[in-house]
């Protein structure tokens, strides 16, 4: 797949409807000794129907952080959840009840985990798993709770349906138990579905059969999913948009095409010089950006990246910028944006 | 369990010479005690004072010999086995259901609930257990069911450390969280989730809770406060036979033996359950000076079992297999 493939043909369309899912300056801070850990700082961004945004970003820069405090797993305290508003589906999630949030997560927003080696429960068959958010959230009898999970199991591409129900998930392989938990994940039909690094347990041809997988579910049911990754090539394949993460806050945000052909922000300057490429000429040293993410209780005054960046001047450490609209479609922190 | 696993579980336990043995125990000694109306030769409470004090294997119609009141000795040891084990039974479900709730709750809960109900085992383990017993036993009279409950509700703690420590383990695991995701609630959690990932090491418990419990009811009935006469229960023909203990020790040693192979019998069971269900033994790549789950369990029983001597002698004569 191409880059220029990647721009969905709905996305024109799916950029007039309006947002299932609007995120409006979204913290996340954690009281330690000595001071407040800033985890994510100020997040904002908008998810259309059928829509696939990628949150990308090194470990530590907020991402995972970002989808559970949407979903409002984080136990708090330590955690402490903040924010303008995060809307889904008229409702601000910030402020509902925790049974009404319970009654959400699952049915009209879900989530897909990492390891799928251990997102399962280890004593229950995959059959019941699925079962489950169907009898809770949909009220189905047992008997079409397991009909419709034999049909779920036909759909995320697990040959002999009604037999693997029974099993249990260590009897599975990898990608398998993936394509399970997506079942479960998407049970409900939600309207929008938070793929924290799903494919990053699994090795790289079933990595692509899983991209492949939630695409194509994506288009049939008009999900909208978050996709939360560190690898560039995953956003690349799937997303239409992507927010880039850095210091837990959006630094770059835009259609996935134009971002990758032109960055503006340093920060995704230098992630996409760093992507290894195969080329014919002996490679020379693969370029990387220089430091390291500040940990987030020692954050600078200016603009986080300053220190690492090669385009920082006076300016960038004394204040720092703000996401604006740049170019069309497209937003940056940055005062001296690249390509700008 | 699938049955691949179910297999491998049934050949670790087959090949636990010792846990074999004790189930088949268990198994016997609790058909006896079902079919003590059908098998026993003679009512148990029939006295007849012309065949007092008769030797064993002596006679056909009494063939474990006679008491001080001429009661036939295998009749009254096959009821008295109906009282014991129910006792040891309906304990240990109390054991397990209070313990597990307890030990969920803390877990699970954290916070306050959990350092509530944690001092509240700690408080409750403060006092020595016989000595509970005998305190509350002396208040509520003794009967069958009220024996069993006393004995229960004073000896959860364990299960519910045991539990508790289980959770905390759980609770941080990816499917807990995915759970969560996914739309369940606390309760759902606590009970759907997380209780039936520990059965294993509860089943061990509760095996080691009869045994436990069937000891505990001997000695406050050989204390009396426990199963009353004329009812047959080990531990009170145990009180009875010591009066004649230096003339017609067999009195004695008869209860005590059937009392010893009881709780031999849930503990080797125990034991053997453990060994077969624990998921960390079917690692293969165990370093071989690791303490193992039987040095642990005998840590657990020192602690545990100061009230029973017999215990104790068996612990002794286990480690130096």
């Amino acid at each position: 797949m191409t880059l220029a493939d990647t721009t969905a043909p709905d996305l024109s369309s799916a950029a007039n409807t309006a947002p299932v899912l609007r995120v409006d300056d979204l913290h996340v801070h954690f009281r330690i000794p000595g001071g407040v850990m800033r985890a994510v700082d100020g997040v904002s961004f908008d998810l259309r129907r059928g829509e696939t945004l990628g949150l990308v970003g090194e470990s530590g820069s907020g991402k995972t952080m970002t989808s559970l405090a949407l979903l409002r797993l984080l136990e708090t305290p330590p955690a402490q959840i903040d924010g303008k508003a995060v809307m889904f589906e008229g409702r601000d999630l910030l402020r509902l009840p925790e049974r009404e949030m319970t009654d959400l997560r699952g049915s009209r927003l879900s989530m897909v985990f990492q390891e799928p080696m251990t997102s399962l429960n280890p004593i229950m068959t995959i059959g019941r798993q699925i079962d489950e958010p169907l009898v809770r959230h949909l009220g189905l009898t047992a008997a079409a709770a397991r009909a419709r999970t034999h049909e779920l199991l036909g759909l995320v591409g697990i040959p002999r349906p009604a037999q693997a129900a029974t099993v249990y998930p260590h009897q599975l392989s990898g990608g398998m138990r993936q394509r399970a938990m997506i079942a479960i994940a998407l049970a409900c039909r939600p309207s929008v579905l938070v793929a924290d690094e799903p494919t990053t347990a699994l090795d790289v041809t079933i990595q692509a059969q899983i991209l492949e997988l939630l695409e194509q579910l994506q288009q049939e049911m008009g999900t909208a999913i978050l996709l939360i990754t560190h690898d560039l090539a995953v956003i690349a394949e799937t997303a239409h948009r992507v927010a880039v993460m850095y210091a837990g806050r959006i630094v770059e945000t835009g259609p996935v095409a134009a971002l990758f052909a032109a960055p503006l922000h340093p920060y995704t300057e230098g992630l996409l010089r760093s992507i290894p490429r195969v080329v014919r000429t002996p490679a020379a040293e693969l370029p990387e950006i220089p430091g390291f993410v500040p940990a987030p209780g020692t954050l600078p005054a200016g603009c986080a990246f300053a220190p690492r960046c090669a385009y920082a001047d006076a300016a960038c450490h004394g204040t720092r910028p703000a996401l604006q609209p740049a170019l069309s479609d497209r937003e940056v922190a940055c005062w001296k944006p690249r390509h700008g | 369990m699938s049955s691949a696993a179910r297999a491998g579980v049934m050949r670790r336990f087959t090949r636990h010479h010792l846990a074999l043995f004790g189930g088949v125990t268990v198994v016997l000694l609790c058909l006896s005690a079902l079919l003590a109306p059908a098998i026993a030769p003679r009512d148990p409470l029939l006295l007849d004072t012309s065949v007092r004090f008769l030797l064993p294997f002596a006679s056909w119609t009494f063939p474990l010999g006679t008491d001080e009141l001429g009661r036939d000795t295998l009749s009254r040891l096959l009821y008295g086995g109906q009282i014991s084990l129910t006792v040891g039974l309906v304990a240990m479900a109390t054991t397990v259901v209070t313990g597990s709730v307890i030990g969920l709750l803390a877990g699970y809960l954290g916070g306050w609930t959990d350092t509530l109900l944690m001092r509240f085992v700690d408080t409750m383990l403060c006092f020595p257990q016989v000595f509970l017993l005998l305190v509350v036993a002396a208040f509520i009279p003794p009967t069958l069911i009220s024996i069993s409950l006393i004995i229960g509700l004073t000896s959860w703690m364990e299960v519910a450390r045991i539990v508790r420590s289980e959770i905390l383990h759980l609770k941080e695991q990816d499917f807990i969280q995915a759970a969560r995701a996914l739309g369940a609630g606390k309760t759902r959690i606590m009970f759907q989730e997380l209780l039936p990932n520990i059965v294993a090491p509860l089943l061990v418990a509760a095996t080691l809770k009869v045994a436990a419990a069937v000891l505990m009811e001997s000695y406050i009935s050989y204390l009396g406060y426990g199963v009353q006469p004329p009812l047959a229960s080990w531990g009170n023909m145990l009180t009875n036979a010591q009066g004649y203990f230096d003339t017609v020790p067999w009195l004695a040693i008869l209860p005590g033996v059937m009392i010893t192979l009881t709780v031999m019998g849930f503990n080797f069971l125990g034991d053997g359950l453990r060994d077969a269900l624990d998921p960390r033994l079917r690692m293969e790549s165990r370093p071989a000076n690791a303490p193992t789950l039987r040095t642990r369990r005998l840590a657990c029983l020192e602690q545990n079992d100061s009230a029973s001597r017999a215990g104790k002698r068996w612990l002794v004569a286990w480690r130096r297999r």
